[in-house]
C-alpha cells in the first residue's frame, strides 16, 4: 500500500500491538505528529521527555508489553538518555523513537542535530538509524523483536526527518532474518538434571531469585519449586513480588539494605539457587566474601553475566522458561523429601531473621517512615502496583511493602534513577488502569520530575502519590551522616517545599500528614478516595534506612542499628 | 597477560566497527590490536581483535558480551586451532649514501622489500608474525625511523574449514 514513512511508522506500531505511545512533538516529527493526529493514534504528551521514557518504562515494567517513546532531534533525543539507560541497566523492553535531522543535513551540525546511534550504543541492546524509507518496516519489526526477547532491553529508533515525507510502498515483513541474533535460548537438560542432585545432596539450600524471574513469567514455576523444596527463598531488589511476601521461608530482600535474615542465610546457606540475577554490588557485599560455604548455582539466559562477578560452581545456561519447568518437573519426580529434609534449616534462619527485622522506633506522635509504608501497605490489595523513587524511601518500601505478584514493585534497581517514580507510575496505571497504583517518592526525588504532576492531571491518572518528606535528600544525608562526620553537604532540603499547593497548582488534590494518628484518622480516606492525590507526609530527618552492610563489607557485617 | 586471536563475523552496515570498539573500551578490556575488512561475502566484514587478558575466565567475559551485540555473527577464538597469524607493516627510513647499503642488507635479511625511494629516504615494507615486525623495527631503531605503519595482526585457520563454519 502507498503511503509515507510517518503513516508507515504508526502501521508498524499498530501490527506490534502498540496501543499507546507516550511522546513529545518537535521540529523533526511534525510530520509523524500529524499522521498521529489524522490516525488519532493514542500519545501521552508528558511534560518532558524524560518523563515520556520513564513513563514508557513503567508501562513495561507493569504489563509486561514493550513501552514506545518518541522524541524529536536534538535536545528531545538527548533527554531520553537517562531513562534508555534505567531502562537497560534493569532489562527492560522499549523502542525509543527519535527523529533525526533530515538526510542531507546529517553530520553538518545542523540545527537541533545529536548522533542519537552514538550516544545510545553503551545504553541499549541495539539501535538503528533509519535514512531509507524502504528499510522502516524491517527495522520497526526487528526493533520490536529485539527489545522483547532473550534478556529484554531498549532500542533505539533514530529516523530521518525526510524519511517521514517519503512515500513508499509499504509492506509489513512477516519474519524476521537476524544472522547475529535468534532470540532463542535453549537449555541443556543435563546441566539441571545436576542442580537436582546438588539439591538432593545438599543440606542448606537458599533460593535467591532476581528480576529476570519477573521479565520471562516464570514466577508460577518459581513459587511451586519453592513449595516443593520447603526450603527459605529470598530475593534481590529487582526480584521484589516473584514470590509472594507472605510464603513461608521467605526472608526478605537481600543485600546492602536487605533483611538480616536473608543476609545471613547467604553467608550460612551450602547451596545458592541464584535464578535470573547478575550479582549487582548491592546485592553481594564484598565479593571475595559472598557466600563463602555454599556451592553456587546460577540459572541465567545471558551467558555474559555467568562468572561476571561472582563464579558459578553449577550454571544452567538458557531461558527460564524452559529451565525452571525442567527443575519443577524433576524435582516433583525426586523421592526425596525435601520438607523433612531442610525443615529444620528454614527454621533456623527464619529464626535468626527474626532476632533483627525490619523495624522501626515509634518517637512522640512523629510518623515514622517503616509505620507509614506498612499501613499503606496493609490498605493495598494484593494487586496494588507500587513505584518507588530513589533513596531512603525506596529501600524503606522494598523493606514494608508487602510485594505479592511479580510486575508490582516497579523500582530503578540497577541505575538508581532519581526522577523515575512520577512518570513510571504514570505508565504503569495506563497500563493496568484496573489496578490500583501507590507512588512512594521522597522530596528530593518528586522534584526531579515534578512536571509529570500536571501530565497526570491532564489525562485524569489516578495514582497516590506518596511523598517520604524528610527535608534532606535523605539516603545521601544517611551516608554523610555516618561516614562524613554529619557534613550535610549539598544535601539538606531547608526550603519549605509546599507539595499540597504545588499539587494544587498543577491540577491534582493535596494532603499534608505531620501527626502519627493521622495514619489511621486520615491516610485511609484519602488513599480509597478517586482521583490522584499527593500526600505529602512529614518524617523525623535523622531516620537511617537499617540495617544496612556498609560499602566493601560481608553480608553478615550489617550496621544493625542497635549497637 | 596472555594474548588470543579473535576473528568477530560481522554484519557489513555502518556503525558496526563502533559497537564493537566501544564495547570493548567501555568494559575496560585490553586489545592489542583491531582491523577489520571485506570478506569472501559482501554483506560479511570480519573484524581481527588480538585481545590480551589476564585468565579464559576474562577472555570468555569478552566473547560473551561481543557475542551480545545484534551484528555480530560469530567469534572464533582462532588461538585454540592451528592459525596462521600476519601482520603488514611500512617504515619510512632517512636513508642517505652513508647508510643505503646498510639497509638493504637489512631489507635482504628479513625478506621485506623496498617500496619507495628517495635521495633522503627509503620506504621498507614487511608481512610477517608480530614478532618478526617488533625484530625489524628494533633493528631500524638504530637508523633515523621517519614513520611507522602498522595493520595489527590478522589471522586465518589452517586447514579447510573457514570461520563461519567452525
Amino acid at each position: 500500500m502507498k503511503m509515507n514513512g510517518a503513516k508507515a511508522l504508526l502501521e508498524s506500531l499498530k501490527r506490534e500491538g502498540v496501543d499507546l505511545v507516550f511522546g513529545y512533538p518537535g521540529g523533526v516529527v511534525l510530520k509523524l505528529y500529524d499522521e498521529i493526529y489524522k490516525m488519532k493514534f493514542p500519545n501521552i504528551l508528558t511534560g518532558h521527555e524524560q518523563g515520556a521514557v520513564h513513563a514508557a518504562d513503567g508501562y513495561a515494567r507493569a504489563s509486561g508489553k514493550v513501552g514506545v517513546v518518541i522524541a524529536t532531534s536534538g535536545p528531545g533525543a538527548a533527554n531520553l538518555i537517562t531513562g534508555i539507560a534505567t531502562a537497560n541497566m534493569d532489562s527492560i523492553p522499549l523502542v525509543c523513537i527519535t527523529g533525526q535531522v533530515a538526510n542531507p543535513a546529517i553530520g553538518k551540525d545542523s540545527f537541533q542535530e545529536v548522533d542519537v546511534c552514538g550516544i545510545t550504543t553503551p545504553i541499549t541492546k541495539h539501535n538503528y538509524l533509519v535514512k531509507d524509507v524502504n528499510e522502516l518496516p524491517r527495522v520497526v519489526k526487528e526493533a520490536f523483536f529485539i527489545a522483547k526477547t532473550g534478556r529484554p532491553g531498549p532500542v533505539s529508533i533514530d529516523i530521518a526527518a525526510d524519511v517521514f515525507n517519503t512515500e513508499f510502498d509499504f509492506e509489513y515483513p512477516e519474519e524476521i532474518n537476524l544472522r547475529g541474533y535468534s532470540g532463542k535460548y535453549p537449555v541443556n537438560e543435563k546441566s539441571v538434571d545436576e542442580v537436582v542432585n546438588a539439591i538432593e545432596t545438599c543440606e542448606r539450600p537458599l533460593i535467591f531469585v532476581g528480576g529476570g524471574v519477573t521479565g520471562s513469567e516464570t514466577s508460577d514455576d518459581l513459587r511451586k519449586i519453592v513449595s516443593r523444596l520447603g526450603c527459605p527463598s529470598t530475593s534481590t531488589l529487582m526480584g521484589l513480588g516473584c514470590i509472594d511476601a507472605d510464603t513461608e521461608g521467605y526472608l526478605g530482600f537481600a543485600g546492602m539494605h536487605g533483611s538480616y535474615g536473608a543476609n545471613m542465610a547467604i553467608q550460612a546457606c551450602d547451596l545458592l539457587l541464584c535464578i535470573g540475577m547478575r550479582f549487582s554490588d548491592r546485592v553481594t557485599g564484598r565479593i571475595k566474601d559472598f557466600a563463602p560455604n555454599a556451592k553456587i548455582v546460577h540459572f541465567e539466559l545471558d551467558p555474559a553475566e555467568v562468572n561476571k562477578n561472582v563464579q558459578a560452581d553449577l550454571k544452567v545456561l538458557g531461558d527460564l522458561r524452559y529451565s525452571l519447568p525442567m527443575l519443577r518437573n524433576k524435582l516433583e519426580e525426586s523421592l526425596t523429601n525435601f520438607h523433612e529434609k531442610f525443615s529444620a534449616w528454614k527454621t533456623q534462619v527464619v529464626e535468626k531473621g527474626n532476632e533483627h527485622p525490619f523495624s522501626w522506633t515509634d518517637e512522640d506522635d512523629k510518623i515514622k517512615p517503616g509505620a507509614l509504608i506498612t499501613k499503606i501497605s496493609d490498605l493495598c490489595d494484593e494487586n496494588t502496583i507500587a513505584v518507588t523513587d530513589v533513596g531512603q524511601h525506596q529501600m524503606w518500601a522494598a523493606q514494608f511493602f508487602k510485594s505479592r505478584k511479580p510486575r508490582q514493585f516497579l523500582t530503578s534497581g540497577g541505575l538508581g534513577t532519581m526522577g523515575f517514580g512520577l512518570p513510571a507510575a504514570m505508565g504503569a496505571k495506563l497500563a493496568c488502569p484496573d489496578k490500583n497504583v501507590v507512588l512512594f517518592t521522597g522530596d528530593g526525588s518528586i522534584m526531579m520530575n515534578i512536571q509529570e504532576l500536571a501530565t497526570i492531571a491532564d489525562h485524569d491518572i489516578d495514582i497516590k502519590i506518596v511523598i517520604v518528606h524528610n527535608f534532606i535528600l535523605g539516603m545521601v544525608g544517611q551516608w554523610q551522616r555516618l561516614f562524613y562526620s554529619h557534613h550535610y553537604s549539598a544535601s539538606e532540603l531547608k526550603c519549605k517545599r509546599d507539595f499540597v499547593k504545588i499539587a494544587n497548582a498543577m491540577g491534582i488534590r493535596g494532603y499534608r500528614l505531620t501527626k502519627a494518628e493521622e495514619l489511621t484518622s486520615d491516610l485511609p480516606e484519602i488513599f480509597y478516595s478517586k482521583g490522584a492525590a499527593v500526600i505529602d507526609v512529614f518524617v523525623p530527618e535523622e531516620e537511617n534506612v537499617l540495617p544496612m552492610v556498609p560499602g566493601g563489607k560481608r553480608l553478615d557485617q550489617m550496621v544493625l542499628g542497635k549497637e | 597477560m596472555q594474548k588470543y586471536f579473535l576473528a568477530v563475523l560481522v554484519e557489513n552496515k555502518p556503525g558496526v566497527l563502533t559497537h564493537v570498539s566501544g564495547l570493548i573500551s567501555r568494559r575496560a578490556f585490553n586489545i592489542e590490536s583491531i582491523s577489520a575488512g571485506y570478506t569472501e561475502e559482501p554483506s560479511v566484514t570480519r573484524i581481527n581483535i588480538v585481545v590480551s587478558v589476564e585468565s579464559e575466565n576474562e577472555l570468555d567475559q569478552v566473547v560473551n558480551q561481543l557475542s551480545k551485540l545484534i551484528d555480530v555473527i560469530k567469534i572464533v577464538n582462532l588461538s585454540k586451532s592451528p592459525s596462521i597469524e600476519r601482520e603488514l607493516v611500512m617504515i619510512k627510513v632517512r636513508a642517505d649514501k652513508k647508510t643505503r647499503a646498510d639497509l638493504v642488507s637489512v631489507v635482504d635479511i628479513f625478506r621485506a622489500q623496498i617500496v619507495d625511494i628517495t635521495s633522503e629516504n627509503i620506504v621498507i615494507e614487511l608481512t610477517g608474525s608480530q614478532s618478526k615486525i617488533d625484530a625489524i623495527c628494533e633493528v631500524l631503531s638504530d637508523y633515523e625511523i621517519v614513520e611507522i605503519a602498522r595493520t595489527g595482526t590478522i589471522a586465518l585457520s589452517r586447514g579447510p574449514i573457514p570461520v563461519k563454519q567452525m
